[in-house]
């Protein structure tokens, strides 16, 4: 069974939803993300998303643009991605590990290439943001051949039958994303999105992740009444930016994942609750 | 997107795209899953309407009576004795309404908007151009109109900022990434992902998701189109060349397109080869880039070994775009099209040589397309034609030359 299979699967039996963190690699720098994976495990994550960072984000708002930059500005590469999760899985075998990012970097590794390697270095699933089913025909099976979760995404605009295209595709779990917009908008319609999880329902029996626009304990609970899963990321990416800037990388690091602790152990308790 | 007669089996290079989009292994759809529903509405309606008596009718009588169309085919003779090769036909998209072939497309988007019922314009630009076509066309609807434009085409473009500020659209700058076109792109995605209920997005190159490409194809093919008929009234026959400088693209493809299945017309792009292609800084993807996947497609890509796209340079902000056109990708892995590339000081060179010889200030992208014919024309046959396309005038760029030149107003 897949990690994240198992994950869920867990969680089900103890009654519980899963918490999602999403933060990018290498962001603000690259000494951070280990630690902060593992500290976000600590804090109550279930599964982490880590962002690949990119050049040209184009379905991310202005909090997960500027973590790409940073990133970028040490040269964060996927291969540098896939090496902090091969050093995250040295102590810990247990907690799924989904990529998030664009295509390109993917495509000039080579699908196979990336499939082996992410397979190799312990990533459980892979959500490309921008390569919808209908241009993946030569992508989903490579993955899965490696025993990666392809993630897709539904928005609001999904119709019914698009979604039973994408869902016979999916494996791991379906994220829904909760507002028309990019990521970090706020707003979000609990009632609406509850609506849409209802008919996502009929065509599918993967469990189900929210995100985009959820901000504090009480959206994420809101949501958490409603779905297998939150995903929490521009919430956190913001923690990283105002701390990003303090007296050197060490001190700043440390109280980026003090803060970050702090908000998914109040996102944990509100689910839990 | 004409439905195949049974007599005509053979697959013709004008066929393309298929109905997803592709071009080949180009093209495409690559958007994040909340565009996928807008795009097909827009695939549907731009279907439907091109097809659509009324609506060609109106596209026509605007073309004609707004942007000013058909534009000259101008015989240039006297550059053409000097160059003392072939003759040399200038096809003056420069004469339109707003000084550039932009508004062709952005003319035929806008009555697609209306049609639609969108009540928001989008767009973004580059050089300016575009926007100000865009901003042009949505102040005679009465449309809100948003553009979106890099902080650096800010500062190099203020005269064409001022125009669209005139003609009453709001120009955001876009202060991330490089600060350039692509970033203007990537920002006008982000306010169509949030605003798709009411909002039409006019994209001005034949790049971007389908049906961006051959949308905006079919609405610059009008260049050719025209070209092609006045040739065979000047000359009685089709010209042996064609040449368009290629920034995304869009006023070349609408030149070649109706161009593709004469195979005996040789057809060459001209991209930017900024301070020389061996030097890094350019903007010549189909030269020296890679396939890849950017802004809705893939295409041929300026990107480092990692699949970061890697900034561009080019004297010319219209052509300063780290991808082109999906059409463009396939014409040159097919071998239909060559693509070249031109420096900044060879591209000005052209400005000064068209501007002095006949009297025509050509905008700084297509003195990329004069430069390369100063080259070509001379290897041909006094009776050989070409026809250049002229995208657009150069006041917008006067600025820009005279810096360089060290002049200060």
């Amino acid at each position: 069974m897949s990690r994240i299979k198992g994950c869920f699967a867990q969680l089900k039996k103890e009654n519980k939803k899963a918490l999602i963190p999403y933060v990018a690699a290498g962001d603000p720098n690259p000494e951070i993300t280990l630690d902060l994976m593992h500290s976000m495990v600590e804090s109550g994550a279930d599964i982490i998303e880590l962002g690949v960072p990119f050049s040209d984000p184009m379905a991310d708002g202005p909090v997960i643009q500027k973590a790409s930059e940073r990133a970028l500005i040490y040269g964060t590469s996927l291969t540098d991605v896939l090496g902090i999760i091969k050093s995250f899985r040295e102590t810990n075998n247990d907690t799924p590990v989904v990529l998030m990012g664009y295509l390109n970097p993917i495509e000039v590794m080579g699908y196979e290439t990336f499939a082996q390697a992410a397979n190799e270095a312990g990533v459980d699933g892979v959500l490309t943001v921008d390569i919808p089913p209908e241009e993946a025909a030569d992508y989903i099976p490579v993955l899965k051949a490696a025993e990666l979760d392809p993630i897709f995404l539904l928005s609001p605009t999904t119709t019914k039958e698009r979604m039973a295209l994408i869902c016979k595709y999916a494996s791991g779990f379906i994220y829904y994303v909760a507002v028309k917009g990019v990521t970090g908008t706020s707003a979000l319609d609990t009632t609406e999105v509850a609506n849409r999880l209802d008919i996502i329902k009929q065509v599918t029996d993967l469990p189900v992740g929210v995100g985009f626009g959820i901000k504090n304990a009480e959206t994420a609970a809101a949501i958490g009444a409603v779905a297998e899963a939150v995903v929490v990321g521009s919430a956190l990416v913001n923690l990283v930016e105002q701390n990003a800037h303090a007296l050197s990388n060490a001190e700043g690091n440390k109280k980026i994942i003090t803060e970050i602790s702090k908000v998914l152990l109040s996102m944990r308790t509100a689910l839990d609750a | 997107m004409t439905t195949q007669t049974q007599s005509q089996p053979e697959k013709r290079l004008s066929d393309m795209p298929d109905e997803h989009g592709h071009f080949g292994q180009y093209g495409g759809i690559f958007v994040p899953e909340t565009l996928m529903e807008p795009l097909n509405e827009l695939k549907q309606a731009y279907i439907h309407y091109l097809q659509d008596p009324e609506f060609i009718a109106e596209l026509d009588n605007d073309l004609s009576n707004y942007v000013g169309r058909p534009s000259p085919l101008y015989f240039a003779e006297r550059w053409s004795r000097e160059l003392g090769g072939a003759k040399i036909y200038l096809k003056r998209e420069d004469l339109n309404h707003t000084g550039a072939h932009k508004v062709n497309n952005t003319v035929g988007q806008m009555l697609l908007a209306k049609r639609m019922g969108k009540t928001r314009i989008i767009a973004e630009t580059g050089a300016g151009q575009h926007g100000v076509a865009t901003a042009t066309v949505a102040a005679r609807l009465g449309l809100e109109c948003v553009v979106y434009m890099g902080a650096e085409d800010i500062q190099r473009q203020a005269l064409n900022v001022y125009r669209m500020k005139l003609l009453g659209a709001h120009v955001i700058s876009v202060e991330s990434g490089s600060r350039t076109l692509k970033d203007a792109l990537n920002e006008a995605m982000r306010d169509w992902v949030t605003n798709i209920d009411n909002t039409f997005y006019i994209i001005g190159t034949a790049a971007g998701p389908h049906p961006y490409p051959a949308m905006v194809r079919d609405f610059q093919a009008i260049i050719g189109r025209e070209a092609k008929e006045q040739i065979m009234t000047h000359e009685g026959r089709l010209p042996d060349a064609l040449v368009a400088c290629i920034g995304g693209g869009s006023n070349a493809i609408g030149l070649f397109y109706p161009f593709v299945d004469d195979m005996e017309v040789s057809i060459y792009g001209v991209e930017a080869a900024g301070h020389g292609l061996e030097t890094g800084e350019h903007a010549a993807p189909l030269c020296a880039g890679k396939p890849g996947v950017l802004h809705g497609n893939r295409t041929y890509l300026m990107e480092d070994r990692h699949g970061q796209i890697i900034p561009t340079h080019s004297v010319s902000a219209g052509l300063d775009y780290p991808g082109v056109g999906p059409e463009h990708s396939w014409l040159k892995d097919i071998g239909r099209a060559n693509y070249v590339a031109v420096t900044d000081e060879e591209a000005l060179k052209g400005f000064h040589d068209l501007t002095l010889t006949e009297g025509i200030m050509p905008a700084l992208e297509s003195s990329h397309a004069i430069a390369y014919v100063t080259k070509l024309a001379p290897t041909m046959d006094k009776d050989q034609i070409i026809i250049m396309n002229l995208s657009g005038r150069g006041d917008k760029d006067i600025h820009t030359v005279a810096t360089i030149a060290g002049i200060e107003f």
